[in-house]
């Protein structure tokens, strides 16, 4: 992180030294040139990218009734609550959204806590299980979901979780991403510290939990994040695992939407769009976290 | 004497470790480190390692879930390789792959370049807008789609028509339809790649570009002769990553076109899901995610070798 904010520091710098050289009006033009090109391709390709939101999030306005009235018109002609009041109150909306926040919540306090512990162990002890644990760590993700969906299901059905909620939980708490995130963070923090601690005669898991658990509070964040949105999105695990429809998440709930033979794009609409709310809130509060994480970090090792 | 010589040898043996404790060596600490390790190896033992071999053991069985299940060697895989339907969804999977790798490669190169192009003005508020297709799930972002292209409400048949061409069929060709999933796909993957390729580019040493830009490099030149080279690692990852993705691809065909028209665009997932819990052949499901499981390892040994190659030769 700190070589990044220097390369970034550093950048901004050359612009100043190679500008009194040359002819100033012909650097202006040059200049200007350049940055009429950039902004321009960023911003087609920022509109490209948030039209087709802006496009679903202004429908979902739309009475009913306008949704398919040609011609189209980009803004509604009225503005309606209504989806959003139908979405809500049909289909258990209500108990899906609170499973999924339910299930995102546990799921990302205990992916933070398990990965915590096992990337410290992995950066800062030395022992031939830990290796080989890592290697582990490593093949998880060769093995994703997708990969083991009948085994992983049986297993957890013979572990008593079908159709609960821990059935979605407890699976999803391991995560090599998390676990090398918190293994490059420990990697950089100087083997120096834990030395100290233990001169002075602090014992191995107070090292941890005093001093290393506080220092790594960026990273938590950065994950927690990370895994809020993973378990706020998962589709097809709890697909298999829940049954009941009191249990459903939201994305099930969407997809039943899709799935049925009529579909109720007004519900729809306004069922999606609630669906991305919370997350997005998440974000713009969070901003900084996503940005910062150095992702290249903990995915290359 | 047995007994102080056991008594010697522990001295001994304290003393080392008195000494290696001084020398700071790690590994005479094993407690502590297992006992952090512990909920993440009873994680991966319950559902990673055993469901691994349980899986591999069932591939060779006609088990059904319930109920007892008889070995039956490989027919398993002989029906599997025998099967059009498994060929007709590994083709579409490797076309989805193949398709959306480098079209989603391009856009999040594109867009970290301009993300740290000095010259470019509101990189805050284009870098959120960039940014929320990535927060939105794959089933959303499949409904988003899917309501921009519908065949006959959508607003794209809608400009289209609009300016005197005739409808599009989105929905109802399979090939349209798979490219608005491979539209789909890569504008929902690629904020993340993009992140990966900032945090690359930023990371370049800024001298590079001065020295170049002396010798009167241009934009283009910088970007092919300089950061391109410098990112390949970054660049690696992101192919994997995202061709692991692709192959993996489910709730985004499930939401846009359900794998359809019909079936001609399901794709390896589908086929494992339906054939597993839909018809309830645990066993044939099995051997399908084994093979499943195999190309995507294939797939990353492959990008690793040419990798390795690459940066050898460098």
């Amino acid at each position: 992180m700190t070589a990044t904010t220097a390369a970034r520091a550093t950048r901004k710098q050359p612009s100043a030294p190679g500008t009194p050289t040359r002819p100033r009006t012909r650097t202006g033009t040059r200049q200007l040139g350049r940055t009429i090109r950039a902004t321009t391709l960023l911003w087609v390709l920022a509109l490209a990218y948030g039209f087709p939101l802006l496009w679903f999030v202004l429908s979902s306005f739309k009475p009913a009734g306008d949704l398919f009235s040609f011609p189209l018109s980009l803004l509604p002609k009225s503005w309606t609550v209504q989806g959003y009041i139908d979405a809500w109150s049909s289909f258990n909306f209500y108990q899906f959204f609170a499973n999924t926040f339910l299930v995102a919540i546990v799921t990302t306090i205990l992916t933070v806590v398990a990965s915590c512990c096992t990337g410290y162990a992995l950066a800062k002890y030395d022992n031939r299980w830990l290796k080989v644990f890592f290697v582990c760590i490593l093949a998880t993700t060769m093995l994703p979901t997708e990969v083991m969906l009948a085994p992983t299901f049986l297993v957890v059905r013979d572990l008593g979780m079908y159709n609960s909620l821990a059935g979605i939980i407890v699976p999803s708490v391991l995560t090599a991403t998390g676990v090398l995130m918190f293994r490059a963070f420990f990697l950089t923090v100087p083997d120096e510290l834990v030395e100290a601690a233990r001169i002075d005669g602090a014992r191995e898991l107070a090292i941890f939990f005093r001093i290393m658990v506080p220092i790594s509070r960026p990273i938590m964040l950065t994950l927690a994040i990370f895994s809020f949105q993973w378990r706020w999105n998962d589709y097809i695990w709890p697909l298999l695992v829940l049954n009941d429809p009191n249990k459903f998440t939201l994305q099930i709930g969407i997809q039943s939407i899709v799935g049925a033979q009529n579909i109720n794009w007004s519900v729809l609409l306004g069922a999606s769009v609630i669906a991305i709310v919370p997350l997005v809130l998440l974000y713009l509060v969070f901003q900084k976290y996503v940005m910062n994480a150095d992702l290249n970090a903990g995915l290359k090792d | 004497m047995s007994a102080t010589g056991t008594a010697a040898a522990r001295l001994t043996g304290a003393r080392e470790l008195g000494a290696r404790r001084a020398r700071g060596r790690l590994n005479h600490y094993r407690f502590a480190p297992l006992v952090l390790i512990l909920v993440n190896v009873v994680l991966f033992a319950a559902f990673f390692a055993w469901p691994a071999v349980i899986g591999l053991v069932y591939s060779f069985t006609d088990y059904t879930g319930v109920g007892s299940f008889h070995f039956i060697g490989l027919s398993n895989y002989e029906q599997l390789f025998g099967d059009s339907a498994f060929y007709a969804a590994l083709g579409r999977t490797v076309l989805f792959t193949v398709v959306v790798v480098p079209t989603s490669f391009v856009f999040s190169l594109l867009a970290a370049n301009l993300m740290v192009d000095r010259f470019a003005k509101g990189k805050p508020v284009a870098h959120i807008i960039l940014f929320v297709p990535w927060l939105i799930s794959p089933i959303v972002s499949g409904v988003i789609w899917r309501w921009l292209f519908g065949e006959n409400f959508g607003l794209v048949n809608f400009v289209i028509e609009s300016l005197g061409g005739g409808a599009v069929p989105w929905q109802s060709n399979a090939d349209l339809s798979l490219m608005v999933v491979v539209i789909a796909a890569t504008w929902g993957g690629t904020a993340f790649s993009m992140l990966l390729f900032i945090a690359a580019i930023k990371n370049v040493p800024v001298s590079y570009y001065e020295a170049a830009a002396l010798d009167g490099a241009g934009p283009w030149r910088l970007f092919r002769d300089i950061t391109l080279p410098s990112i390949a690692p970054t660049s690696f990852i992101v192919i994997l990553l995202t061709t692991l993705n692709a192959m993996k691809e489910y709730a985004l065909f499930q939401s846009l076109n359900n794998g359809g028209p019909g079936t001609s665009n399901n794709l390896l997932v589908q086929y494992i899901y339906q054939t597993g819990f839909q018809q309830g052949q645990i066993g044939y499901a099995s051997a399908a995610s084994f093979v499943l499981m195999i190309l995507l390892m294939v797939v990353a040994l492959i990008q690793l070798t040419v990798n390795r190659r690459t940066e050898r030769r460098r």
